[in-house]
């Protein structure tokens, strides 16, 4: 430890010596690990903003719909498909073993209106029951719908905060009436906050059962199947199991391919991560390259220290230091200056950060990972282009050494 | 150590430096012998090979060809490191242009040798200080040697060269850059150390320095005369 120590003080002594040039030096560390820095909390931000946006879609939710979220090449393949209706639910909600819950949904996008007041493209959900299983839909206020409010195809809602907040303006909307295409609809429940998916507002929602939707809009449309899964794990022991019910109820011959599509969560985070590898290379060459700039630096200055020095290193070696001695030496002035330079490329990086964040609509975090680069960056540039030099310094031959110069 | 045998035991020692184009055959078979606790000055003309000799003594340098013995161990085929511990332990090198570490203070030149082997700072602290009081600069410990005479710095150098208690103390012409008075203070502190029991190895072109010494080495062309 004192010996840790020592080798410290004296590299900082030496680096001291020539303080112009170690300040150019580590510039070029600081600017490297600043680079890393800022770009791994862009990169950091966006995933978290990512993740945020698909929370809502639930990780362990299967979606069986007519379409893919993602077509492939062979999207005109898709324009003959049958819709999906109550034969398909009925299926899979009695026959699927790998599912908790089944809920089948149908949207349009419509006025919804109280007294003189009104919201536009507010959703309008055809379901039942289960859809609180799948999504965890407990509302704040009142009650989701019921088996009986789908039995009867009761005129009963339940509407998400915007739309309560917009309509009834802090008042109680429980028991209050809204108008949904020139029907009235009964106030049961009301969800709680819960932002945005990908651009669309789960707020700005209404819920009514599923009977009540068809009566008023029409049956011809295919309906959507949400399917909960007890766990992520038996994600693809469902969606098999589900391709078979589905498969047999609508008699899909074995050498055709499936006329419906199964999505996930893990569609678009597959899309996403596809989308930003370009950034992560870019991001690689870039810290790469700060990597290179700075490593020529350090490179630069010890070998220039090392040039200097060769009087100093044959006296150390006529007393007998060791080549681990001398290397050791070397090598810790390297990785003091590229340790210096990148606690303070650290220290801009944070500010980095939050300049991008206040100036730019992204949103960078720094994270512990990001810190660690930065920091693992400076001191690999420190023992990777400290190695060269300080290896020449150790292989010195004693004699040849103090030939040179001749003071002192 | 083993005071009265041979310490320093070389056969047919040669030397040639590969210049590229020319060879130049620094020692050309070298016999020496000198005993523990012997004094001995080597003389000669320029260019007759007393450094080299010297560098080689000192295990600062490996001969091209022939046999040393220091203390009983065959030196002459080790390299590196090992030579390093050797010097580090049993030599102790003074030189004539001092070579001292210029940002060091007195203390910290002294020290250095203790450092490389590995001895805990406050032992080290210690021992350094104590063998500047043997050359009488204790006072002078927190100079650097820019701050010190020419006599002083070869006395701290001195003092680096006995710290370790070697076996041996080499010095090749260590009054070559003092003025007589000066020289005759390193000489001194020279006597008073073979008194001691060490051995002592010094080069000089003065007579009246050589003859100081228990025996007189005349090298000639790189060959013992
Ligand atoms: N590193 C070297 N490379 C090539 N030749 C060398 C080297 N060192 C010494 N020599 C040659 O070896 C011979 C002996 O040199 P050395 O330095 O041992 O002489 P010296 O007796 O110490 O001389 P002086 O009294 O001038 O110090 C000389 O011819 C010298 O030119
Ligand atoms: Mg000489």
């Amino acid at each position: 430890m004192s010996g840790l120590l020592e080798t410290l003080r004296l590299a900082t002594t030496a680096l001291l010596a020539n303080k112009l040039r170690a300040t150019l030096t580590t510039t070029g560390v600081v600017i490297g690990v600043t680079t890393v820095m800022a770009i791994s909390a862009v990169i950091a931000g966006l995933d978290r903003s990512f993740s945020e946006q698909i929370e809502g879609i639930g990780s362990s939710v299967l979606y069986i719909q007519k379409y893919p979220w993602i077509p492939n090449a062979e999207w005109w393949s898709l324009r003959n498909r049958r819709n999906l209706g109550w034969r398909e639910h009925d299926a899979v909600a009695q026959q699927a073993r790998s599912v908790e819950a089944v809920a089948p949904m149908i949207s349009q996008q419509i006025r919804v209106v109280h007294r003189d007041r009104w919201l536009d493209g507010v959703a309008v959900t055809g379901t039942n029951e289960q859809y609180r299983l799948v999504y965890g839909a407990d509302p704040e206020d009142g009650r989701f719908l019921m088996p009986a409010d789908l039995h009867y195809r009761k005129s009963n809602c339940v509407v998400g905060s915007k739309v309560a907040d917009e309509l009834f303006e802090g008042r109680d909307p429980l028991g209050e009436r809204v108008k949904i295409a020139g029907l009235h609809y009964r106030v049961i429940g009301v969800l709680p906050e819960q932002g945005e998916i990908l651009g669309f507002d789960m707020d700005s929602q209404v819920f009514i059962p599923i009977g009540a939707f068809a009566r008023h809009f029409g049956s011809r449309r295919s309906i959507d199947i949400a399917v909960k899964v007890s766990s992520t794990d038996r994600l693809d022991d469902a969606r098999d199991e589900l391709t078979g019910i589905l498969r047999r109820v609508r008699r899909v011959p074995p050498d055709e391919e499936d006329d419906f599509s199964i999505n996930e969560q893990s569609l678009l985070t597959n899309l996403y991560r596809s989308l930003t590898a370009a950034l992560y290379t870019t991001a690689t060459v870039v810290g790469g390259i700060s990597l290179l700039v700075g490593g020529i630096g350090i490179m630069n200055i010890m070998t220039v220290a090392v040039t200097e020095r060769v009087k100093e290193i044959g006296i150390r070696k006529a007393v007998g230091a060791r080549r681990s001695h001398i290397l050791g030496q070397f090598l810790s002035e390297s990785i003091v200056v590229s340790g210096v330079g990148g606690l303070l490329g650290v220290a801009l990086g944070f500010i980095a950060a939050w300049g991008l964040d206040s100036a730019t609509p992204l949103h960078p975090v720094v994270t512990v990972g990001g810190v660690a680069l930065g920091l693992g960056f400076s001191a690999a540039v420190g023992v990777i282009f400290g190695v060269y030099p300080a290896a020449r310094a150790a292989a010195l031959n004693p004699v040849d050494a103090l030939a040179q110069g001749s003071d002192t | 150590m083993s005071s009265n045998g041979v310490m320093i035991d070389l056969r047919g020692i040669t030397r040639i430096y590969d210049m590229g184009a020319v060879q130049v055959e620094a020692l050309r078979g070298i016999n020496l012998e000198i005993t523990g606790n012997e004094y001995v000055a080597i003389m000669g003309p320029s260019g007759s090979g007393k450094s080299t000799l010297m560098n080689l003594i000192g295990c600062l340098d490996t001969p091209t060809a022939g046999s040393y013995r220091l203390d009983g161990q065959d030196v002459s085929r080790l390299e590196g490191d090992d030579l390093a511990k050797i010097r580090n332990q049993r030599i102790g090198f003074v030189f004539q242009t001092f070579n001292l570490l210029p940002r060091a203070d007195a203390l910290r030149n002294v020290e250095l040798p203790l450092v490389y082997a590995g001895i805990a700072l406050k032992e080290r602290r210690a021992r350094a200080l104590e063998a500047l009081e043997r050359v009488r600069l204790a006072d002078r410990a927190d100079h650097r040697p820019n701050q010190l005479s020419g006599g002083q710095r070869q006395r701290v150098a001195v003092a680096r060269a006995l710290v370790t208690r070697p076996s041996i103390i080499l010095a090749d012409e260590p009054t070559g850059n003092l003025d007589s008075k000066t020289g005759e203070d390193i000489l001194g502190l020279f006597e008073e150390l073979h008194r001691d029991g060490n051995t002592i190895v010094l080069v000089t072109h003065e007579a009246t320095v050589a003859e100081r010494a228990g025996r007189i080495v005349r090298i000639v062309d790189g060959l013992v005369a």
